[in-house]
């Protein structure tokens, strides 16, 4: 019998020594190179922090290994960030490059600081989640396969958050991402009249739709969907087994734009739909790559130094958006949910 | 060991930079049937073009209600040691610290009963186990609750707290307005039982960043955001502004003109903040840390009802408290926690975020509730709508 209730294992135990003495007397950092900062103290003593890639879904011999670097350079003190990339914790200037060496080694990249690319949040796909329109883990894959660069260097105008979510779900909150990549259904879902009544409550289907598109069909024991209310957001399979979301052939890709999350200038933002189908085409969804890479290089060639993706729209408009990015803009761009009226224009200005 | 199924598809991922996660799958099937099957599995939804999981599944260990997330394979006549797959989340250190030690007797425990494949990690914060069968779990929770060092707990799912998460905080980060790993574990040791036992109308997130550079994404990915902030004035090293621009930095362009507010300005020599019209956004710390550092009145801004699209929409958290003193043992926040929960539990429908039970009754009825006056900060302008609620003692009854 397993003891419960007993919380996580205590952080503090597992800070190098040089965190605990200098806990909460961090002066100032800097980022040395890409993958590479330094943290200060008001005591004079300095943390070097080392930071590389992982692919998120990784086997125990992937930490094992990354274990021994710890274990070889820094005492075995290391974490993780928020967006996935192992940060080895070191005290010696002089273990940073051989820890890089040994990580480019195992194929393993530094970088991820300042102006760049960091790792993609995302969530699980095809590998182990049952709502899932598109994969997560291959995508993000061939997209940073196609922006490597862009992690390993700190060229572009500002930083760029990159997310993933397979479906609306969003495991991964991606709704607030420079660029969010988001799976989509597309088709109201088929109903298995026969063996709804015996696996699902009809009252609580009915009350999953945020658009009241669900009926109660008391002949079948069963619902009705108005196709025409459906938005495909797929909360009623998730409530409902018998009512089934999943359609490959029009499963598909979004991309959206402009989100960001910290205070700093203009503040959080939503992502804003760019794209509102691209093909589901594994292994690689080159379209999808393309996208994302037409994308980051059109805002790094036109932004100004500092400007994320959203200040750089804010300044130019959503209208010169779309005529500098060359995308279409169609019906699916005009919100007709709960944000719609937020986002109409009541204003005779804009631009051509 | 039977020989493994081709996957073409999937070996194309194994090309490029990027560190490929078929790899690591790959890795793991070499000395495990279940990976193996994974592998192929995934290489059969990349024909398909879909999942191939059934429909959720309930699976538990004793005395909780989560922190198993039940996976079954639609497929498992082809792939029969996927037919149970199910993920095991063991709940993270606070700001994600480890030594190697913790990691590495996870993964023995993960060698003898799982897949050998984890994520670290998963969206809300945990030590994701991904693949185990029914009969195992109970095994893995009675060994990773009972290592000597650094033994670890399930984290939440369903309709329950979820597992909080933090920041760096101030072990690494000298932005740190509150200890948020410190709070995160201790808000995670205070409330176990909502985190272990589902009794809530559906989830709720606690995520903590130490200032409003939000590096937990607490406002989007959170149904309560703490975030670190301060009051008083930015404290100015001009000393250090002077090397900035000694060594050629743009103090002008890159911090002044980008102030929200326009509440800077610089001589060439001085650097000046007009402190009461400052928003605290953080720009110019960022940008000249050296230099600038927030002042000495802290605390932390809350925010409510962040989440994902489902149900209704997209949301952000929105300021509840645009200010609270945070110091152990927290009693103030705890307090004002169990406010927002009493009033969301009793009024909530199955599956409705506080952030839509907000909406649905107004946020006067949820200030009430947990006693809080309005105050200006909490919007970005008053309503427009000329309807609006009194309460029956604001008039006169007949």
């Amino acid at each position: 019998m397993a003891r419960t209730d007993i919380g996580p294992p205590l952080y503090r135990d597992m800070l190098p020594p040089i965190c605990k003495e200098n806990y909460g007397k961090w002066s100032y950092h800097e980022i040395l190179k890409p993958g590479v900062l330094v943290h200060v103290s008001e005591t004079g003593a300095k943390l070097y922090t080392v930071r590389a890639a992982s692919p998120r879904l990784v086997s125990i011999y992937f930490i094992r290994e990354i274990c021994d670097l710890a274990d070889k350079y820094c005492d075995g003190y290391m974490r993780f960030t928020s967006r996935n990339n192992i940060e080895f914790l070191l005290s010696e200037e002089a273990n940073i490059d051989p820890l890089i060496a040994d990580l480019n080694a195992k194929g393993i990249p530094v970088g991820g600081t300042g102006n760049s690319i960091t790792n993609i949040v995302h969530t699980q796909g095809w590998v182990h989640c049952h709502t899932p329109a598109t994969d997560a883990s291959g995508i993000v894959k061939a997209v940073m396969d196609e922006l490597f660069e862009y992690f390993t260097s700190m060229k572009l105008p500002a930083k760029m958050r990159i997310a993933l979510a397979c479906c609306l779900n969003m495991c991964g909150a991606v709704h607030c991402s420079d660029i969010a990549i988001l799976g989509i259904h597309r088709t109201v879902p088929t109903i298995d009249h026969e063996n709804l009544h015996k696996v699902c409550e009809i009252p609580t289907l009915t009350a999953s739709c945020p658009t009241a598109a669900i009926r109660p069909n008391p002949k079948l024991k069963s619902v009705d969907i108005k196709a025409e209310r459906c938005m495909y957001c797929g909360n009623c399979y998730t409530m409902c087994p018998s009512v089934h979301i999943i359609d490959p052939k029009n499963d598909a890709v979004s991309i959206w734009v402009g989100g960001k999350i910290s205070n700093s200038r203009i503040g959080p933002r939503f992502s804003r739909l760019a794209i509102p189908f691209l093909p589901n085409n594994p292994p690689r969804w080159p379209e999808t790559v393309e996208a994302v890479k037409n994308l980051v290089e059109l805002w790094a060639a036109n932004a100004q130094p500092g400007e994320r993706m959203a200040e750089w729209i804010d300044r130019i408009s959503w209208e010169k958006f779309f005529e500098l990015s060359g995308l279409e803009f169609t019906d699916k761009h005009i919100d007709d949910f709960t944000l719609a009226q937020t986002t109409f224009r009541s204003t005779t200005q804009f631009k051509w | 060991m039977t020989e493994a199924k081709k996957t073409p598809l999937l070996d194309d991922l194994e090309k490029g930079p990027w560190p490929s996660f078929v790899t690591e799958i790959k890795r793991a099937a070499a000395n495990n049937l279940s990976a193996q099957d994974l592998l192929g599995q995934l290489e059969l939804s990349y024909e398909d073009k879909k999942a191939h999981w059934k429909h959720g599944g309930l699976v538990g260990v004793m005395g909780y209600g989560g922190g198993v997330i039940g996976r079954y394979s639609d497929v498992h006549e082809q792939f029969p040691h996927v037919e149970h797959f199910h993920t095991v989340r063991l709940n993270q250190p606070s700001g994600w610290y480890y030594h190697t030690k913790a990691l590495r007797q996870v993964c023995d425990v993960w060698e003898k009963y799982g897949s050998g494949l984890t994520n670290l990690h998963g969206s809300t914060g945990d030590v994701i186990l991904l693949g185990t069968k029914t009969e195992h779990i109970q095994t893995i929770f009675d060994e990773v609750s009972a290592f000597e060092e650094h033994p670890f707990d399930l984290g939440g799912s369903g309709s329950n707290l979820r597992t909080p998460s933090s920041c760096a905080g101030p072990a690494r980060c000298e932005f740190a307005m509150i200890d948020s790993t410190d709070i995160c574990h201790d808000l995670t040791n205070e409330f176990q039982d909502y985190l272990h036992r589902p009794m809530w109308p559906y989830k709720c997130k606690i995520k903590v960043s130490g200032c409003p550079n939000d590096c937990v994404a607490s406002i989007a990915r959170s149904d309560i955001s703490i975030q670190g902030t301060w009051r008083d004035d930015i404290k100015i090293n001009q000393e250090a502004v002077r090397a900035y621009a000694a060594e050629g930095f743009d103090i002008q362009g890159l911090v002044v003109d980008k102030c929200p507010t326009k509440c800077m300005s610089f001589d060439g020599n001085e650097l000046t903040i007009d402190n009461p019209n400052c928003t605290r956004c953080m720009h110019c710390i960022n940008k000249m840390c050296k230099a600038l550092r927030p002042g000495d009145d802290r605390g932390a801004t809350i925010l409510i009802g962040g989440k994902a699209p489902i149900l209704q929409g997209a949301m952000m958290g929105w300021v509840i408290v645009p200010f609270m003193k945070l110091e152990p043992p927290y009693e103030e926040l705890k307090e004002f926690l169990e406010k927002v929960w009493e009033w969301w539990d009793e009024n909530g429908k199955t599956r409705e975020r506080v952030g839509e039970l907000i909406l649905r009754l107004g946020m006067r009825n949820f200030l009430r509730a947990v006693e809080l006056e309005p105050i200006p900060q909490m919007v970005l302008a008053p309503r427009a709508n000329p309807f609006f609620f009194w309460w029956p003692e604001e008039t006169v009854q007949d």
